[in-house]
């Protein structure tokens, strides 16, 4: 049983692609935030930031461009978090029984629901990014092709880590719930806080001492600052604010999601060892 | 083809004292069986025996609790990945993805037990032809009748050769004709070396395909044999009997000699005989007169797998999808 996660994969793509308004609606939604959050609010603030000096000669982008990188970070959060939604499905009138009464190794069944989840967010991501480009955000603005090339891949490879890591976690929470219902009412409880106490929308220094704390050690955060370092540039001004990334921070953002993803890795690895299905 | 364990003696699932609880409810009491290598083995039981908890202890899918179980010489809490390597399953409730069509789901269970692709494909052509599903095969499953789930189902069980074919109640919900092929079919995979583990209501189902059958109630074994033998403990004949005065019927007739076991089933008496019944009647008849006593209705027949049934469990089975059961008792004289 050298392959069984490819089956698992297949299959989730098969469903993926099949239903179509859903495919859509998941695209729309954050292409959505970005014309109107983003192209409303980025009139404002650049507005408002238009009197604050940026020093001579520095890198300043506007708030569509700084935001697409939060936008990005949420639809990936929000696919991950409940594809185990489709798992609960599964073990409630699906296909779980079949899969765990097979040959296929419990871990292949982890490993195949991670990469078709984390195949789903590039795609969102991807699209996501060009969309932006479209409506004016200054992604991988004045990069060569070379640049362009590793600045994607560099954005891929946050999106996947972070994705990952709530994948599990949603995979973990749903393996080991009853009903669509509370698992739906547990991933809204998440996405709030992980998605309002991070970088994503605005600059998260303005915030009080203990939120902020919170917030470094986002994984959300880390995401963003990743996406921000490779699709913007290792240094830039926002909202009047100066960021900047040395090589050092961008590697500790990454360890930081490798050991998020880890544990829940762990976490999901343990549920579904004991996971029982009547 | 037997695995490594210890003990082969031809048995391919060993079960020793099997106990299984929900909460304090304890659905599996107790349980000690083995199936020979190449058999069919059913269990025959009420609603809620217990039946469908003690396969899902033999698949792996609920944890074993109390006791020790191996499939194929493998320990099922120990070794639980080959026994999953070891055994194929058409599970009771319906397990589609209702968003699948028919050839996706066969292809995916194909994938899921690693067969080669041109196996896979071709074992999906034969299978589809036998569940007579050619013409839907980019159905979407939702889109099925619910016979025709139930056969998509068991022809998905029915891909790979498994060293053991579990079946919960395959053939429920099917029509008279479907059950006849999917029998030879299965019987047919039997022939080959697959072991089967059949549950089943239907009485006939089991009485003719089963090598040998337990008979399980509130999660106990009650009798287990083969057909036949377990036909013979009801002893040769059962007679049924209809008096005006059933109580004093039964004290006199106990004290006959060739009355084995007496009875009372309803209103009925009923009568387990060792002798040729045809002998045995004009002895009642006589006795009965003679103490005043009004016989309404007589019946005599050879006893069936249902009155093995009604017997050990006292209940008759009575299932949604079951056939309507065969009259236990005939008007005297039709
Ligand atoms: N998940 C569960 N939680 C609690 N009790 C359960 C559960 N599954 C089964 N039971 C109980 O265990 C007992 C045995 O159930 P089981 O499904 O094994 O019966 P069965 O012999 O398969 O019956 P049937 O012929 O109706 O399929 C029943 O009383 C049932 O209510
Ligand atoms: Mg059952």
């Amino acid at each position: 049983m050298t392959y069984g996660f490819m089956t698992v994969y297949w299959r989730d793509m098969i469903r993926f692609f099949r239903f179509k308004t859903l495919l859509i609606s998941s695209l729309l939604q954050p292409a959505l935030w970005l014309a109107f959050f983003g192209i409303a609010m980025s009139s404002n603030f650049d507005r408002l930031m238009a009197g604050v000096p940026v020093p001579e000669g520095a890198y300043a982008v506007g708030y569509l461009t700084f935001m697409g990188a939060g936008i990005i970070a949420m639809t990936t959060l929000f696919t991950s978090l409940f594809s185990g939604i489709v798992i609960l499905f599964d073990k409630n009138w699906g296909l779980m029984r079949e899969i765990l009464a097979s040959p296929v190794n419990r871990n292949h069944i982890i490993v195949g629901i991670a990469m078709s989840g984390v195949t789903k967010s590039f795609i969102q991501a991807i699209i996501i990014m060009v969309f932006g480009i479209l409506i004016g955000a200054a992604f991988f603005a004045g990069f060569t092709p070379v640049q362009v090339a590793f600045g994607v891949l560099g954005v891929l490879a946050f999106v996947a880590m972070f994705a990952l890591g709530f994948l599990f976690l949603s995979a973990a929470i749903a393996i080991s719930m009853e009903s669509p219902e509370g698992l739906q009412g547990v991933m809204t409880l998440l996405t709030m806080p992980i998605f309002f106490a991070s970088n994503a929308l605005y600059p998260i220094d303005t915030f009080p001492e203990a939120l902020r704390i919170i917030s470094a050690y986002n994984p959300m955060t880390m995401l963003i600052n990743g996406i921000r370092y490779f699709a913007i540039g290792p240094d830039f001004y926002a909202l009047g604010k100066h960021y900047e990334f040395t090589q050092a921070d961008i590697l500790l953002s990454f360890l930081g999601l490798i050991i998020f993803s880890a544990i829940m890795f762990a976490l999901a690895w343990w549920r579904f060892r004991r996971a029982v299905v009547t | 083809m037997e695995g490594p364990g210890p003990g082969n003696d031809g048995a391919i699932i060993r079960v020793e004292n099997l106990e299984h609880s929900y909460g304090n409810f304890k659905a599996v009491d107790g349980i000690s069986f083995t199936v020979k290598k190449g058999e069919i083995f059913s269990f025959l039981g009420p609603n809620g025996a217990g039946k469908s908890t003690a396969i899902n202890i033999l698949i792996t899918l609920l944890s074993l609790q109390k006791g020790k179980a191996t499939i194929a010489g493998y320990d099922v809490t120990t070794e639980s990945q080959n026994v999953r390597e070891s055994i194929g399953i058409v599970f009771q409730d319906i397990t589609l993805d209702r968003d699948m069509t028919v050839w996706e789901l066969l292809e995916f269970h194909g994938r899921l037990y690693d067969m080669p692709v041109k196996e896979r494909r071709e074992r999906i052509e034969e299978l589809l032809k036998l569940v007579e599903l050619e013409a839907k095969r980019d159905e979407l499953s939702k889109r099925l009748s619910g016979g025709m789930k139930r056969r998509l189902e068991i022809a998905r069980g029915l891909m790979t050769r498994p060293k053991v074919l579990f079946l919960d109640e395959p053939t429920i919900g099917l029509d008279p004709q479907t059950r006849m092929r999917m029998w030879e079919y299965i019987k047919g995979v039997n022939r080959e070396g697959t072991t089967i583990f059949l549950t089943t209501h239907y009485m006939d189902e089991a009485d003719q395909l089963s090598d040998r059958i337990s008979i399980i109630d509130h999660g106990k074994i009650i009798i287990a044999g083969t057909p036949e033998e377990l036909k013979n403990t009801l002893g040769r004949d059962l007679i049924y009997l209809d008096t005006d005065n059933n109580e004093n019927a039964t004290k006199l007739l106990e004290q006959m000699p060739s009355v084995r076991e007496i009875t009372t089933k309803g209103n009925r008496i009923v009568l387990m005989v060792h002798e040729d019944g045809t002998k045995v009647l004009p002895g009642i008849i006589d006795t009965l007169r003679k103490a005043g006593i009004g016989i309404s209705t007589i019946n005599l027949k050879k006893p069936s797998m249902d009155d093995v049934f009604v017997f050990y469990t006292g209940r008759e089975l009575r299932d949604e999808g079951q056939a309507p059961a065969r009259p236990m008792f005939l008007r005297a004289g039709k």
